[in-house]
């Protein structure tokens, strides 16, 4: 593909110039060669769009504040690129690159936003965190804070969101591992309508889910409000995103894989428990940690069912308790700078959580890592031959490939 | 298997002498014993341990008669289909459930208003008469969810396509572009509402208020852009500006899937006539995605409709529909439900109750079609 436009710079010895004739004159378009001169290009037509906004913008002040300028930065590096490329490699090229610094832009408005977020709760968190803020609760903290009354902690919040996460974890991954099994693996009848209702579900609001746990288990149930009701509320969201990641993940296993172990003769079963869930183990441990991070930072479900504590609770099946994501809520809602920085300390406590969580679930879903599990444990193995790595099951899936059965050698 | 029957022996035959099974009865008889046993899944197989004497058999040679199958599943096998499909058509309970019990408790709602539920703005649910309705917070919902597929789709498509089209594998070599950018987008979309909500009404606020203003001074000409009020904060607007930021990472992710499936030979055939990347992208990667987008637009807008806490962090709420969207005050279900909770007493609850079984219906009816159109796309 590339090399259709960027072909090598030595010229193939039929197209080599004649002494007698004049050499070609078309000079070739190469978009996809980006060499110095262009970076200059790119850097000086962003510094003159730049200087040419800001006068402009002083004069006029059409707009107000730093959005507007940055919108007219872009709007005139835009049109200065394109002419600039236009003068120096003519139009086709112009075109190419007025579109690449296009959505090249859009991707910076995508990450700017995530970047200053991610900025803006570190600068307003880091400073407040404390081993007393990590462990403390809010006992006996007054509304406006007084000399000698005791400073406020998320403590309660995080154990109230470890455990939340947990009986949810403990609920939903099981019930959506056995469900991606079902779709993929077993499959029948309903299949396609499961499939159907797990991409509903998956669109439901988290507010739904959490006033359903409440109408259902609070009101109809008669069961007060309890770290378990926005567990149940959890799982509900949690559910079809690990069914839907899982799935995807089982997709990819190899065939082949499936039919070497049914050659074998191996049960339905264990050709699921023994080739297919090992092979895809590090997408299956991504997708539930994605899934994980995102429930993490439910709020509104909980909202609706644990109704929040400022003491500690630790116990998840009796009495309200708090969360990280619902103390920020709650707190920010309230004038006073010191919930305001709860709010923060608490959100940032959150985003941390959250953030590991995705990184190791990267990290483990990565091929290097799957790599590295695979490699240990084939080192591991004794030799039993129930429990094959991928390489030998490829070898197994030629011979099923061959419609032989091999037992294994004695 | 060409040249590894050197005696002349079918390769079947020849494999068979691995455990000792003399094959010469079965050259004669030409049974392909490799092809009676089939591969696939649902088929328990016996192992090969029966052996019979073929019915014209010479001098005792026996043969290798082929598998017998067992087309009755075993017992373990019939324990695991029963649960995996039991677990799997427990969603539909949970489906069911859920629209079940909303409509139970949300009963007594519908009954007070009967249909005037969906045409009436106030909500007012205590005293003598109570007079409540969905019309301002459903037309609240949509009015924030269509500026922020706005706002979200044109920037989501141009990160698809950078990520896709225009980012190097490697930058300078040795730096993953690519993976890097396709994980900051499932980041994004990994991060709490609240701290979105938070950096909204703290940092995004005071630079949207600008815009705003602006948008109404200059552009107010516009009926959507007349303000009546000089008070730019708490307005759909910016509400709506910081729900796309939130959709963004699916509808990215998700178009950027699509793209990333157009045929390769349409793609290197347009390269080949001469196109440059801009062409490739016109005239191959957009007509190929086209209904991939549409797909993901509904299942941002299925998204946005449903957000709460950012939403009702940022709006300030009135029962009336606001088509002024740069002023202050809107509606939402999600933030109407997350904001009045607990307050206005048992018919109060009903009435939002039956405010989220509209708004799960709602999203319910845009993730269906959504995901119809996004499988289609995936599978032709």
């Amino acid at each position: 593909m590339t090399a259709t436009l960027t072909p090598t710079k030595e010229r193939p010895p039929g197209l080599a110039p004649q002494p007698g004739r004049k050499p070609a004159v078309r000079r070739r378009l190469r978009p996809k060669e980006f060499r110095a001169t262009d970076v200059g290009l790119l850097a000086a037509t962003g510094v003159s769009a730049f200087s040419v906004v800001w006068i402009v913008f002083d004069q006029l002040t059409l707009l107000s504040g730093t959005v507007g300028f940055v919108i007219c930065w872009i709007v005139a590096f835009l049109a200065l690129y394109w002419a600039v490329n236009l003068q120096v490699y003519g139009r086709q090229m112009a075109a190419d690159r007025f579109v690449g610094a296009l959505v090249a832009i859009g991707a910076l408005c995508m990450f700017t936003p995530l970047a200053l977020i991610t900025g803006f709760v570190l600068v307003k968190g880091i400073g407040l965190i404390s081993w007393h803020l990590l462990t403390a609760t809010q006992k006996g903290v007054p509304q406006i804070p007084t000399p000698g009354a005791p400073t406020p902690g998320v403590g309660h919040a995080i154990v109230g969101t470890v455990e939340i996460v947990a009986l949810a974890a403990a609920m939903g991954i099981p019930a959506a591992l056995l469900t991606a099994i079902f779709l993929n693996e077993v499959g029948g009848r309903f299949t396609k309508s499961v499939r159907v209702v797990v991409t509903a579900m998956s669109g439901v609001p988290a507010i739904v889910a959490g006033i359903f746990i409440y109408s259902l288990w609070i009101v109809q149930l008669g069961q007060g409000f309890s770290g378990f009701a926005g567990a149940l509320a959890l799982t509900v969201i949690l559910l079809p995103t690990i069914t839907r990641g899982s799935e995807e993940v089982l997709r990819v296993v190899p065939n082949d894989l499936r039919e070497a172990s049914a050659a074998l003769g191996a049960p339905e079963w264990r050709t699921t428990s023994s080739v297919v869930l090992p092979t895809a183990r590090s997408g299956i441990i991504t997708a539930i940690l994605l899934g994980i991070a995102v429930a993490v930072g439910e709020t509104a479900p909980l909202l609706v069912t644990i109704f929040g504590n400022t003491l500690m609770n630790a116990n998840p099946f009796h009495g309200p308790q708090e969360a990280l994501s619902l103390l920020a809520y709650q707190e920010i809602r309230l004038p006073q700078q010191a919930a305001i920085n709860l709010a923060y300390a608490a959100s940032l406590v959150l985003f941390m959580l959250v953030f590991i969580l995705f990184v190791i679930g990267r990290i483990l879903g990565s091929d290097w890592a799957g790599r590295a599990l695979r490699r240990g444990r084939g080192s591991k193995k004794k030799g039993g031959d129930e429990d094959f790595t991928p390489a030998q099951t490829r070898e197994l899936s030629n011979a099923a490939a061959l419609g032989l059965m091999l037992p294994p050698e004695r | 298997m060409p040249g590894s029957s050197p005696l002349g022996l079918d390769p079947g035959g020849f494999r068979r002498a691995h455990y000792g099974v003399p094959y010469i009865g079965l050259i004669g008889l030409g049974i392909p014993l490799g092809e009676a046993i089939p591969i696939g899944e649902g088929v328990s197989v016996s192992t090969p341990t029966e052996m019979a004497n073929p019915p014209g058999g010479t001098g005792g040679s026996r043969v290798h008669t082929p598998i017998k199958l067992q087309p009755r599943r075993s017992r373990p096998d019939r324990v695991y289909r029963f649960v995996t499909t039991a677990t799997g058509l427990t969603t539909f309970v949970i489906l069911g459930l859920i629209g079940l019990f909303l409509f139970i408790q949300a009963w007594p709602a519908f009954r007070a208003m009967g249909l005037r539920f969906f045409t009436t703005s106030a909500f007012q649910t205590q005293g003598k008469h109570p007079n409540f309705g969905v019309e301002a917070a459903l037309v609240g919902s949509i009015t924030i969810a269509l500026i922020a597929i706005v706002v979200a789709l044109p920037v989501s498509l141009a990160s698809a396509l950078f990520i896709n089209e225009y980012a190097p594998r490697k930058l300078l070599g040795f730096f993953p572009l690519k993976g890097f950018l396709t994980s900051l987008v499932d980041l994004m979309a990994a991060v709490p509402s609240i701290i979105y909500g938070l950096w909204g009404f703290f940092v995004l606020q005071s630079h949207m208020k600008g815009v705003a203003k602006w948008l109404s001074d200059h552009l107010g000409f516009i009926p959507l852009f007349h303000t009546t009020t000089p008070i730019f904060t708490s307005s759909a607007f910016i509400a709506g500006v910081l729900v796309a930021l939130m959709i963004m990472p699916i509808v990215t992710s998700l178009s950027r899937e699509v793209f990333s499936l157009t045929p390769i030979g349409e793609r290197e055939g347009a390269m080949a006539l001469g196109a440059s990347r801009a062409r490739v992208i016109r005239d191959v990667v957009l007509p190929f995605g086209k209904g991939g987008i549409i797909g993901a637009v509904m299942l941002g807008l299925g998204r946005a409709l449903g957000e709460a806490i950012a939403v009702s962090i940022i709006i300030s709420i009135v029962f009336q529909i606001n088509f002024h969207i740069l002023q202050a005050g809107s509606n939402s279900i999600a933030a109407l439900i997350a904001a009045r909770f607990g307050a206005g007493g048992k018919l109060g609850l009903a009435a939002l109750l039956a405010a989220g079984l509209v708004l799960f219906a709602f999203t319910l009816v845009i993730n269906m079609v959504a995901s119809r159109i996004v499988s289609r796309t995936r599978t032709s």
